[in-house]
């Protein structure tokens, strides 16, 4: 990173050679003024709402890609025009994934709202046939399963992590314990849902619907998510805290209730909570255990006539199956309660994140 | 992964061999450890129960006469179930190829170009992409997604549609709705981002730093300096992301069950109406409404699903855990 000061050349500096700062920003701010002047031109008289937002930054972007790279060739060289190139391509690409993001979230929020209404939170489905009706029996749903998911699952997935950190040293069956939720983390959500069906298909009879089937199917997914969440957040506390409590002569079971768990707590409850925001949304298992209905059944233990509803499955029977008379409401209810769904899956994501951050232990390095 | 094997708890003291002191068994100490052991344990049940129950439930499927199948209607299992498996991995496989470049370009923004606060909130973003409901976005790929595409898969059909190896895929006529295998792989491709983005991201920081600064020193450019110390370093854990992406892209049900209407046919044609139908899909259409050893028939194709995933998703771990072990070393 030396000068080349011994160079003859007079006032060569260290970025001859290599375009401003500025350049690229000017380049592509000139293209998005291009593309947009043509394809205003091309809108002619037409009305202004129908601009092409999309097109226009597409063709700005290709304009920007060809010009950056014919400039960079002529003014730098061909290796950092390939440079140049690929950091566009690059960006692009991140644009590209943050665009779906921003029109769900859009699409979501503005046909959400119209139903965000006290009827939508007190009224159930019972009765109603066209316009109308709410969701209550589905959150209550949603809120019984995703509560009794997570009953089972976190005792299960933390005990496991405790096993896997603190007593399991690497030895054959952790390794394979680790393998397997790792492998368990990717078992297609309706998979979990078949299993619980057939279990309790074979033990109650054909055709069984209740509302701990759904949570149990819920935890088939959730206990991985647990487990490697509160594994790492175990792995990251200090070893010394745990060599300075056996000094002290506190048997190991007290050490890991009083001493390593209070110190991973907060990355714990954040793992538990993002898990919980996993699953809440999962429709799949669902459907095959909880099954659907539409008035209020808070019982989840109802084994005759026990199908619970739940939000994801309220948002797919009113998209698939809308009413006859009036299915533009039905799609109103379909999307409220995809806001609902999406505003809970949300907070519970800050809140995991919020948690982690004020609560988080001081750890050094990483 | 490589910090794991060195930060293991101390277990009773390491005395030397001549004494034998052990540490004192407590009540206390053998509940815990057996509690801990017993829900890892649960674990494994859980896995081998999902394997069992599937298998046991599937077998009336095969072993009834297919005429008295509700849902098979006198076909035999194979032609019910190939078709859909097809409907599967071609579903899984488009939504791969588009979402690998896209998942590799955004890890490399995040790790090699965004600067370093910007970083981090960038990986907040994908992540809350993560989070949506597959549900959400099933409705927003339906009722959204598939209106904005259709424009363009009529230029696509005009332009592309008539080139001689091209028009197996691009053929017309295209679908009104726009609701076609197509969207589907789109939707498909933007909820499996995320997973292959995280996997990505990781092992690009894991890149010796030596081996950029190396590179970098030497005079290559950024590019020259990804595609000499990075990429080779990574590939290994991009082809277990692009793995895991699969497995997940296999395994979704909602997108492709709301955003097609799809039978169980075998076509490569993108943009027209008829659509091959996935075994997830196929299983939340029917199963409601099935009876007898319809549903286990249903339960036997997600046998097949289970399997297929499973087979990915290990390959894929295995694959980092190999990485995971070498990276160890430097």
């Amino acid at each position: 990173m030396t000068t080349p000061h011994a160079s003859s050349a007079p006032a060569r500096s260290i970025s001859t050679g290599h375009l401003p700062g500025w350049a690229p920003w000017a380049i592509l701010l000139g293209s998005m003024a291009i593309s947009a002047a043509v394809f205003g031109v091309a809108q002619g008289a037409g009305d202004i709402a129908d601009f092409n937002i999309a097109g226009t930054l597409f063709v700005g972007m290709v304009i920007y890609i060809v010009l950056i790279v014919v400039v960079s060739t002529i003014a730098e060289s061909r290796r950092h025009a390939t440079d140049r190139l690929m950091t566009a391509l690059i960006s692009t690409a991140f644009v590209i994934a943050c665009l779906p993001l921003i029109s769900l979230l859009w699409t979501v929020v503005s046909n959400g709202i119209a139903r965000m209404d006290a009827e939508f939170f007190s009224f159930s489905m019972r009765n109603i046939i066209g316009e109308g009706g709410g969701a209550v029996h589905a959150v209550w749903g949603t809120l019984i399963i995703t509560g009794l998911a997570a009953l089972i699952s976190v005792p299960i997935g933390l005990m496991t992590s405790i096993y896997l950190i603190e007593y399991g040293n690497g030895n054959r069956l952790s390794k394979s314990i680790t393998f397997f939720v790792d492998v368990m983390t990717g078992i297609p959500s309706i998979v979990a849902g078949l299993f619980i069906y057939s279990v309790f298909a074979l033990l109650l009879g054909p055709g069984v619907r209740m509302g701990i089937m759904g949570a149990l199917a819920l935890s088939v997914l959730m206990i991985p998510v647990v487990v490697r969440g509160s594994e790492e957040m175990l792995r990251i506390v200090p070893n010394e805290l745990r060599e300075a409590s056996y000094a002290l002569g506190v048997p190991k079971w007290l050490t890991i209730v009083k001493v390593v768990l209070p110190t991973a707590i907060a990355g714990i409850t954040t793992s538990v909570m993002l898990a919980i925001a996993r699953v809440i949304g999962e429709t799949a298992p669902l459907l095959l255990t909880a099954g659907f209905v539409q008035n209020l059944q808070v019982n989840p233990f109802e084994s005759s006539n026990g199908q619970m509803m739940t939000l994801p499955v309220f948002v797919y029977n009113e998209f698939m199956y809308p009413s006859a008379s009036s299915p533009g409401a039905s799609l109103e209810r379909a999307w409220a309660a995809a806001l609902t769904l999406l505003l809970i899956v949300m907070v519970l994501n800050l809140l995991a994140r919020l948690i982690s951050k004020l609560f988080a232990p001081k750890t050094s390095g990483r | 992964m490589s910090i794991s094997e060195k930060a293991h708890a101390p277990d009773a003291p390491h005395s030397p061999p001549t004494v034998k002191t052990r540490a004192r068994k407590r009540p206390g100490d053998l509940a815990f450890s057996g509690a801990s052991l017993g829900a890892g344990i649960i674990i494994l049940i859980v896995l081998a129960a999902t394997a069992f129950f599937l298998i046991a439930q599937s077998i009336p499927a095969f072993a009834t006469d297919p005429a008295d199948n509700p849902m098979l209607e006198g076909q035999s299992f194979w032609s019910y179930a190939l078709p859909l498996l097809f409907g599967t991995l071609w579903s899984s496989l488009l939504a791969l190829i588009i979402a690998t470049p896209i998942a590799i370009g955004i890890a490399l923004f995040i790790s090699h170009y965004a600067p370093r606060k910007l970083a981090a909130v960038l990986g907040y973003v994908i992540d809350l992409l993560a989070a949506v409901p597959s549900v959400v976005f099933g409705l927003w790929g339906a009722l959204f997604f598939s209106g904005f595409l259709q424009p363009f898969y009529v230029t696509l059909t005009n332009t592309l549609g008539t080139v001689p190896v091209l028009d197996l895929l691009f053929a017309g006529p295209v679908s009104a709705s726009g609701r076609t295998i197509m969207t589907a792989a789109l939707v498909l491709a933007v909820m499996i981002l995320p997973i292959m983005t995280a996997i990505c991201r990781e092992v690009f920081l894991q890149t010796p730093k030596l081996h950029e600064e190396a590179a970098l020193a030497l005079g290559a450019t950024r590019w020259e300096m990804i595609r000499m110390s990075v990429l080779p370093f990574a590939r290994g854990g991009m082809v277990s992301g692009a793995m895991l992406g699969l497995g997940r892209a296999l395994g979704e049900t909602m997108a492709v069950t709301m955003v097609l209407s799809g039978s169980p046919i075998v076509a490569f044609q993108l943009l027209q109406s008829g659509n091959p139908q996935s075994i997830a899909a196929n299983i939340a259409l029917h199963f409601p409404e099935a009876y007898g050893t319809g549903v286990n028939t249903l339960i036997a194709t997600g046998l097949i699903l289970f399997i297929v995933t499973f087979a990915v998703n290990a390959i894929a771990r295995w694959l980092v855990n190999r990485r995971a072990e070498f990276s160890g070393a430097n």
